[in-house]
């Protein structure tokens, strides 16, 4: 018997469990095909205005870096936050539901074990997955309007496109942190619930009441510590010199509600009945 | 009696708790109201001023007392208001350096207010004096203390018209310890009467829009309002001709602290506005370098604000005021910087303001700092005054500054486009080549022009920020110059207006002349001059300037660190299972001893159930429905918690992911699979899964009993019931497990694949499954052979397949033994089990 309990679940197992899903492929899907159908609509729809206050959208079709930038936008608020909770909510509460986690469990996989390999991939796709679609948008940018420097939004200064680049990987990463918390409440959830959809609905829910929440101005301060108020301090990269602050502040409370979340959703599962 | 004991101390609990949340919300209350109290005191203080101190005036006055012990003696601090205010426009920041521990006067000026008397402009024959005995008046006060018999520890602060007060005061007495002007002037007859040059203000150009805004925005129901009569005939002269009377320049340079600042000993913080097209930062420029030269302690700030209006930054303000009395009149340590600039940072993007950013830097460059020469292209370019000076260029208008302070970061954009404007004819414009790299501007830029009037020409010099096709301004504040005896060409050296500004990478700066402005008064003969540029444009830059980095609050630190200790506590609080392992007993497949199980309803699944199984044995499970069955195979499996008792397989205690569960095969209560994978794939990332070696498998044994021939590969969703059934069984026996449990196995699965599936249970448990196998070779000591077991509802099931029975009802185990003895003297199992059940109730 050579059993070991270091040995159960590699993490290549798991990927590949959980790469043929459809679920896994659609979302790739979407997110590749995004920036192309974003393109395309500029193309017909031609060139924003200029009227108004400068912004992201303004100069979207500067360049392949500016459409980088544009494409983030549009889909942080929403399409990141739930490809990041369909994967970490997903894991574990659909195995729970095809009942092939108490095969796993009683092969068997130490249940700390098990949920620490199952965090890892489902955070591996979920960066994959943010990752993937400035990626693609840089590609479909540079190819529809070029390869150039970047506008910035505010005061139509232009940034050099090797620091332009620079700045879009801090975007990218702060992007990915300011999703941990999203991930680490969806991960929680799916240790909790066995219906998959529930543990993804809630962790978006989350972000929809956090998003309301922080139109509230009457709560002052204390919207600080909402989990959705620094989403977009990325934007501060964008300035003609890095404001870091707002991107700190986002990292400790996205970090923190993270740290919190997983440690519960570990607890939970070590002390856990499973009866699916 | 035990229950009601532990309610009883969670109501202490909670009333303890809610105890602690109502005094500290009282504590908090009364630490709110308990901010020290500031009483203010209404005084009208006589006072006796004029050139020969004949008048008597009575200043409408308002003293705070210091909050502090009572009886001890604090510094004092004079709050002068600015022009057309009254002491009432200083009262919150009065109030607030009383409860820092000043003592506060505030009054309204001679000629404001409710005080008596008229305006005289800062003149040292009434203002100047008012202010000493105000001085006097302070030394007085028991709160006050004194460096000496009648010299109050006392600094002075105001803005504009109050700076100006502040300036002259501090070089009219003495007693002055440390002054904070603001937004004032060095020379009224020069920054009235601008562009000039060494010819000074006589020869300068009229900036009538703020000069009449100065001097009649007070008016009221007469021309001259409360001004002085002589001083309101001597404005009304010169804003008909444009022109000061030597008079006028003398009386405006006797209320000007140009006559006193080397008289100064009183540490100066100097702070200028930005925005300031009345009193721009040169002439903060030439109050520090007069201050300086009489060797005293001169600090300058330019802040975002001034009289254009733009961002008053009040906060950092009142925070730069206090900190220089602290310093000065406290005595408190702290250096502070000789040189303070703000920026516009950028865009907070959580609350979508304007981030300011102060710069400092060790001491003051002034306005022409060492820099860079950039040459300037274009041509000589001829330019044409209106006749009447109309229509005139727009740069700097009283309100405009607002806009202005979005400068560095270019986003001054459409809005401010519109309303800076050059008239078609009127503009030469030189630019640069785009800038290489960025340049940061501080100072006045220069440049050297050579003019062609007729005879005399009067341009109005300002600089843009050009970035691809928009030109804004980068400092909406024109420079007036007049050329005289120019109708040969003569070449004039000018100044252009300092400023703190970015121009960005691969823009160009452009100069602008133009023969118009709004603010000031041109000549209304029309001409036309020629201009050129002879050399380049020099600016200033100020390297040393350095924004310290903001400190992050704390609890952006805090925060996580608490919540990693939160979550330590969280996980290790957390239920831990010991394992154990009993030697004794590694030969016995599974001892089960006092198993209970309740669940979270109540419902109790499994009570007190003990029971023994060896080598070699297939043990019938058998029980109606509900009888615990499943969940004494779910405990076994380590998926749920057994309230009380213990499981031990081969002597090892049974805990979730147990090692010793790798002898234990499973298939309870259903498969389960991942159905978008094949058989062989389910089968093969389940063994991969184990982290055990593939050879361990005996993958293709497990594959003979699940007979699913070509449907293997097929994904596992496209399976009947019973396929995915013999597929579970089949995962169960990978590897084979010393101990095979399974849950109903039969289910679903037709007459001659039930016959078939008996006969592999019962050659498993022999030990002829997998002859060629190794884990016949480990299989240990004891009788050979594996164990299975079987649990089932189906009596004939049991009794056809199993040795050994087992009988539950309701989780309790109500008999067991070999088949053949338990159906003992009956003819048949099912009568033995209706009578036991039938006991058992």
């Amino acid at each position: 018997m050579s059993y070991q309990a270091g040995r159960t679940l590699p993490l290549r197992v798991e990927a590949v469990r959980q790469f043929r899903r459809r679920r896994t492929l659609v979302a790739f899907a979407i997110l590749l095909l995004l920036p192309w159908v974003l393109m395309a609509a500029f193309q017909v729809g031609g060139d924003p205005d200029g009227d108004g206050a400068p912004g992201l959208v303004t100069v979207a079709t500067a360049s392949g870096l500016n459409f980088t930038a544009f494409t983030l936008f549009v889909s942080a608020g929403f399409l990141l936050v739930v490809a990041v909770a369909l994967f970490c909510g997903d894991t574990v509460a659909s195995e729970a539901n095809w009942s092939s986690l108490r095969y796993l469990l009683a092969a068997p996989v130490p249940r700390a074990r098990l949920l620490r390999q199952k965090l890892i991939v489902a955070l591996g796709y979920a960066t994959a997955a943010v990752v993937t679609l400035p990626l693609m948008a840089l590609v479909a940018g540079t190819l529809a309007f070029g390869w150039d420097d970047m506008t910035l939004p505010t005061g139509g200064t232009a940034l050099p496109a090797g620091s332009a680049l620079s700045r879009m990987t801090l975007m990218v990463g702060y992007a990915l942190v300011s999703q941990l918390v999203v991930a680490a409440l969806a991960f929680l959830l799916s240790v909790t619930t066995d219906s998959p959809l529930g543990a993804v609905g809630g962790a978006v829910g989350l972000v929809i009441v956090s998003n309301i929440l922080d139109a509230v101005t009457a709560l002052g301060d204390w919207r600080q510590f909402l989990p959705s108020h620094w989403m977009y301090a990325w934007m501060d990269a964008l300035q003609p010199s890095v404001q870091w602050s707002g991107m700190a502040k986002g990292t400790a409370v996205s970090v923190s509600y993270a740290v919190v979340l997983l440690a519960v959703a570990f607890r939970r599962f070590q002390a856990k009945d499973v009866v699916s | 009696m035990d229950l009601r004991g532990a309610l009883r101390r969670r109501w202490a609990f909670v009333a303890v708790a809610g105890t602690l949340v109502a005094g500290g919300g009282i504590g908090w209350g009364v630490a709110r109201d308990g901010d020290p109290p500031v009483r203010a005191e209404e005084h009208r203080i006589q006072v006796v001023d004029g050139p020969r101190d004949d008048q008597r005036v009575t200043l409408d006055a308002t003293f705070f007392r210091p909050a502090g012990p009572p009886g001890a003696k604090a510094p004092a601090v004079l709050l002068a208001h600015g022009f057309g205010g009254s002491k009432e426009g200083t009262r919150a920041e009065a109030r607030e350096l009383a409860q820092a521990g000043y003592a506060v006067l505030t009054w309204s000026a001679r000629g404001f207010g409710a005080s008596t008397g008229e305006i005289a402009l800062n003149s040292p024959d009434y203002e100047v004096k008012d202010v000493r005995q105000l001085v006097d008046w302070v030394a007085r006060r028991p709160e006050v203390r004194l460096d000496g018999p009648g010299d109050p520890r006392v600094g002075i602060a105001g803005e504009s018209y109050g700076g100006a007060i502040s300036l002259l005061a501090a070089g009219h007495d003495r007693r002055v310890d440390a002054i904070v002007p603001q937004i004032t002037w060095h020379d009224l007859a020069d920054a009235l009467f601008p562009g000039g040059g060494a010819a000074g203000p006589e020869h300068g150009v009229f900036k009538k829009l703020w000069a009449g805004i100065f001097f009649t925005g007070d008016s009221g129901s007469t021309a001259c309002g409360r001004f002085l009569p002589a001083l309101c005939s001597m404005y009304q002269k010169v804003a008909e001709t444009g022109r000061p009377t030597d008079e006028a320049v003398r009386t405006l340079r006797r209320s000007s602290p140009a006559a006193v600042t080397d008289r100064i000993k009183a540490p100066t913080l100097l702070i200028q506005g930005q925005s300031d097209s009345l009193f721009p930062l040169d002439q903060a420029d030439a109050n520090a370098a007069g201050i300086a030269r009489a060797g005293t302690p001169v600090s300058v700030v330019w802040f975002q604000g001034g009289h254009d209006g733009g961002d008053p930054e009040t906060g950092r303000v009142r925070d730069l005021v206090r900190g220089w009395f602290d310093r000065w009149l406290r005595d408190r340590p702290g250096s502070s910087p000789g040189f303070t600039v703000t920026r516009a940072g950028g865009i907070d993007s959580s609350t979508q303001q304007i981030v300011i950013d102060a710069a400092t830097a060790r001491s003051y460059p002034g306005l022409s700092a060492r820099g860079r020469t950039l040459p300037l292209t274009g041509q000589e370019q001829t330019v044409q005054n209106p006749a009447g000076g109309s229509p005139a260029s727009i740069s700097a208008l009283p309100g405009l500054g607002a806009l202005g302070s979005l400068g560095d970061l270019g986003g001054g954009g459409a809005a401010a486009n519109g309303l800076a404007l050059d008239m078609p004819g009127q503009a030469a414009t030189f630019d640069t080549a785009p800038l290489a790299e960025p340049v940061r501007v501080t100072g006045a830029p220069k440049v050297r022009l050579r003019v062609t009037g007729d005879p005399d020409a009067t341009l109005f010099a300002k600089l843009y920020d050009v970035g691809g096709d928009a030109a804004t301004p980068a400092r909406r504040i024109a420079a007036p110059v007049r050329v005289e005896k120019a109708a040969d060409g003569r070449t004039v050296d000018v100044s252009l207006p300092a400023l703190d500004y970015r121009f960005a990478r691969g823009h160009r700066i452009r100069l602008v002349l133009t023969t118009t402005d709004m603010g000031f008064a041109g000549p209304a003969k029309p001409a036309a001059y020629k201009i050129a540029v002879a050399s380049g444009l020099t600016v200033p830059v100020a390297p040393a300037l350095r924004i310290p980095a903001t400190p992050l609050p704390a609890w952006t630190w805090l925060m996580p660190l608490t919540a990693t200790a939160i979550a330590l506590v969280i996980v290790v609080t957390g239920r831990r299972r010991r394992t154990s392992y009993d030697a004794s007993l590694d030969d016995v497949p599974l001892e089960i001893t006092g198993l209970t199980k309740a669940y979270a309803s109540g419902h109790l699944a499994v009570d007190d159930l003990s029971l023994r199984v060896e080598r070699g044995q297939v043990l019938g499970l058998l029980g109606p429905n509900g009888a615990g069955k499943t969940t004494t195979l779910r405990m076994l499996m380590g998926l749920i918690h057994p309230d009380q008792g213990e499981i031990r397989i081969f002597g090892h205690r049974v805990t979730p992911g147990a090692a010793v569960l790798a002898r234990l095969g499973s298939f309870v209560e259903g498969p389960g699979f991942l159905p978008h994978l094949s058989g062989r794939d389910n089968l093969e990332l389940y063994w991969r899964a184990t982290g055990r070696p593939r050879d361990e498998a005996h993958t293709d044994e497990a594959l003979r009993i699940a007979d699913l021939g070509a449907a293997l590969d097929r994904p596992v969703r496209t399976y009947s019931q019973g396929m995915r059934q013999r597929l579970a069984i089949a995962q169960a026996m990978l590897g084979l497990p010393d101990l095979l449990v399974l849950d109903e196995p039969t289910n679903g699965l037709d007459p001659p694949q039930i016959r078939e599936m008996r006969a592999v249970l019962q050659r498993y448990a022999s030990g002829r499954h997998g002859e060629d196998g190794p884990a016949d070779a480990d299989g240990g000591g004891g009788g050979g052979g594996r164990t299975v077991i079987v649990s089932s509802h189906l009596l004939a099931e049991v009794e056809q397949t199993c040795t050994h029975v087992v009988v539950m009802s309701h989780g309790r185990k109500v008999a067991d033994g070999p088949v053949a003895e338990i159906v003992g003297t009956e003819r048949r199992l099912e009568d033995a089990f209706l009578s036991i059940i039938g006991e058992g109730r």
